[in-house]
């Protein structure tokens, strides 16, 4: 027997969300995979296990990685400022989080590498103690640091602002030192916010091509991103290569964010007592 | 009632005219008509003077109004849009392989590059160096580009159409210097690559990467790009113009199933076959692309250097197979870069 449910509408409003899943997501992500089964399976092997793509699979994943963890850090704290303290030009700055959504990468790169060249205003100081961040792994880290802070802030913001300091006053009056209240009380709170903003700026850095393919300087083995590999293969008009490449990103992408979700919801199960 | 019907009529109506602007495709009737020319990104300003006196050529001979939409970005890119059905009347691409993507897709059909004079290329150029004023690494010709202190900045030849030249003009000075010896040739290849400080994915990133940035001792660069770099700034690069470099020969097409189905063939061919007049040779030339005309060419004796050695891709076997033996996956550029 068909279960009533106590919301109306449930047919329509699933109906249109598969459809647009599927005209948005799933389609062309399916697309994918046709173009790739059109190569054997040795050859598909062949193609992503190719030296210079592996590399690029390294240097991809390791520079999003470190670029996110880095954000989680510095996008809690930018987020905590922006919720806990008043100050002059604070809304300026709370506009500001969101610029680099619009701007498009490639101006993003392009300023970024003009500022950290070993000549340049940035990249002069760090070139003083032997640090180049253009045309290296740093400089790339640089570039999906700056894409991906937003994601981050505002993932985190609404959680901390909706997060009631009577509890934060409750634990004080009760003797907890700061650092206590911050690790056991408002961290607890925000860490699954903090999980999906790391989630969504990790996946979003993966995938980033405009900006950073003018900062990396695209070495082979050294600088050169998935992406950019993807982009030449087009170049040559193998589509399956592109695909099959774009298809393990994808995949390797999906696990991780899947993973992420695991946890969190595995969080949620504990913190709301196994329901 | 009556006003709900008005209501859907309206959303049908904008429906229609929201899908017909977005498909850029209304045709006009009548004595006017419109073509789109599908190009790479150094055509620009080229492109934007030839369809001006274009337009006013195509009034006299028909009294027909024409528009011409221009579309420019990386060769390869534009290519592939163009085969994925980007509705393009004529392409005027870089290098002949990627107008031969567009043919291999169907819309082009065998035979276009007998289609118009030379090769269907009406403007040419050739592979400079753009060094920094005085010249301080001394760098006259490509074996100065493999010494250990110069710094080079040119273009990835697997994700731009263009730098395939620049690497080609290498290979042609290196087979010259060692009497054909593949291995040395190789060798020569490979020290100028581990001198690139940034290899850029196209050829206006790595003028950015030297001009903007700082970067390297030297750009590897179309003849056009660099005189315009010059011009830009005239007291801070020279052009050095090696001993030996290649024929770049952007390649032009008229898109036979489009102009087809859109009925503009006539206007098409007439707008390729134009490019070879005397004024748009010297449109070109002003452009500083090399006109085919060699008459016209000698006109602009003072600017480009005309006793340069040109070696041109049918030296390479032709584009197919400098295509599989240089760039393809496993070719020699990645050989050169493996560990």
């Amino acid at each position: 027997m068909k279960k009533k449910r106590v919301i109306p509408g449930f047919g329509l409003s699933l109906g249109i969300t598969l459809t647009m899943l599927s005209i948005i997501v799933l389609i062309p992500l399916a697309s994918l995979v046709v173009f790739t089964a059109r190569m054997e399976w040795k050859d598909i092997i062949a193609t992503i296990t190719r030296g210079r793509v592996l590399s690029s699979f390294y240097v991809s994943f390791l520079t999003a990685f470190v670029a996110s963890v880095i954000n989680a850090v510095m996008g809690m704290v930018l987020a905590w400022v922006l919720v806990r303290y008043d100050f002059p030009g604070k809304r300026l700055m709370d506009g500001m989080i969101e610029l680099p959504f619009a701007l498009p990468t490639a101006v993003a790169g392009m300023s970024l590498t003009f500022l950290t060249t070993d000549n340049g205003w940035i990249g002069s100081f760090f070139a003083k103690f032997g640090i180049h961040i253009a045309y290296t792994r740093i400089g790339i880290t640089v570039a999906l640091i700056f894409i991906g802070i937003p994601f981050v802030i505002r993932s985190v913001q609404p959680v901390l602002e909706k997060l009631d300091p009577a509890y934060e006053e409750a634990a004080g009056v009760l003797g907890a030192s700061r650092f206590t209240i911050f690790w056991k009380v408002i961290f607890p709170e925000v860490k699954p916010a903090l999980f999906a903003g790391f989630g969504l700026a990790f996946g979003r850095c993966l995938g980033e091509y405009g900006s950073v393919v003018f900062i990396a300087g695209n070495k082979p083995y050294y600088t050169e991103i998935t992406p950019l590999i993807i982009m030449s293969e087009l170049q040559e008009y193998d589509y399956s290569s592109a695909t099959a490449i774009a298809l393990v990103m994808l995949i390797t992408a999906f696990l991780i964010l899947f993973i992420n979700n695991m946890i969190q919801a595995r969080n949620t199960r504990i913190l709301t007592g196994g329901r | 009632m009556k006003n709900r019907k008005i209501r859907f009529t309206a959303a049908g109506l904008s429906t229609v005219i929201v899908l017909g602007s977005l498909s850029g495709t209304v045709a006009f009737a009548g004595d006017s008509t419109s073509i789109v020319n599908v190009s790479y990104d150094p055509t620009r300003e080229l492109y934007e003077q030839y369809n001006e006196i274009f337009k006013e050529h195509w009034k006299e001979q028909t009294g027909q109004d024409l528009e011409i939409t221009q579309s420019h970005g990386g060769s390869g890119k534009q290519a592939l849009e163009v085969a994925n059905g980007l509705e393009a009347d004529v392409v005027t691409l870089a290098l002949e392989y990627d107008v031969k993507a567009v043919e291999e897709a169907g819309l082009i059909e065998e035979g276009w590059i007998d289609e118009f004079p030379l090769d269907s290329s009406p403007y040419t150029s050739t592979i400079v160096f753009l060094v920094r004023e005085g010249n301080p690494k001394d760098i006259q010709d490509w074996d100065d580009l493999v010494k250990e202190d110069v710094g080079v900045i040119t273009p990835n030849p697997k994700t731009s159409g263009g730098a395939r030249w620049n690497y080609l003009a290498a290979w042609a000075y290196a087979d010259q210097l060692y009497g054909g010896d593949e291995d040395q040739i190789k060798d020569f290849i490979k020290k100028l690559y581990e001198n690139v400080l940034v290899l850029d994915s196209g050829a206006r990133g790595a003028t950015t990467s030297f001009v903007e940035n700082g970067q390297g001792d030297v750009l590897i660069a179309w003849e056009n790009e660099a005189y315009l770099s010059v011009q830009d700034y005239p007291d801070d690069y020279e052009i050095i113009t090696p001993s030996i470099s290649i024929l770049a020969q952007p390649s032009v097409a008229v898109v036979d199933s489009v102009v087809d189905k859109r009925g503009t063939r006539e206007v098409a061919t007439e707008y390729l076959n134009y490019l070879y007049s005397d004024e748009a040779q010297r449109i070109a030339g002003d452009n500083f692309y090399r006109p085919s005309n060699e008459e016209i060419l000698k006109e602009y004796a003072d600017v480009f250097n005309l006793d340069i050695n040109l070696v041109t891709i049918a030296d390479f076997g032709g584009w197919t197979e400098a295509q599989e033996t240089h760039f393809a996956d496993g070719g020699v550029f990645d050989q050169i870069y493996e560990q």
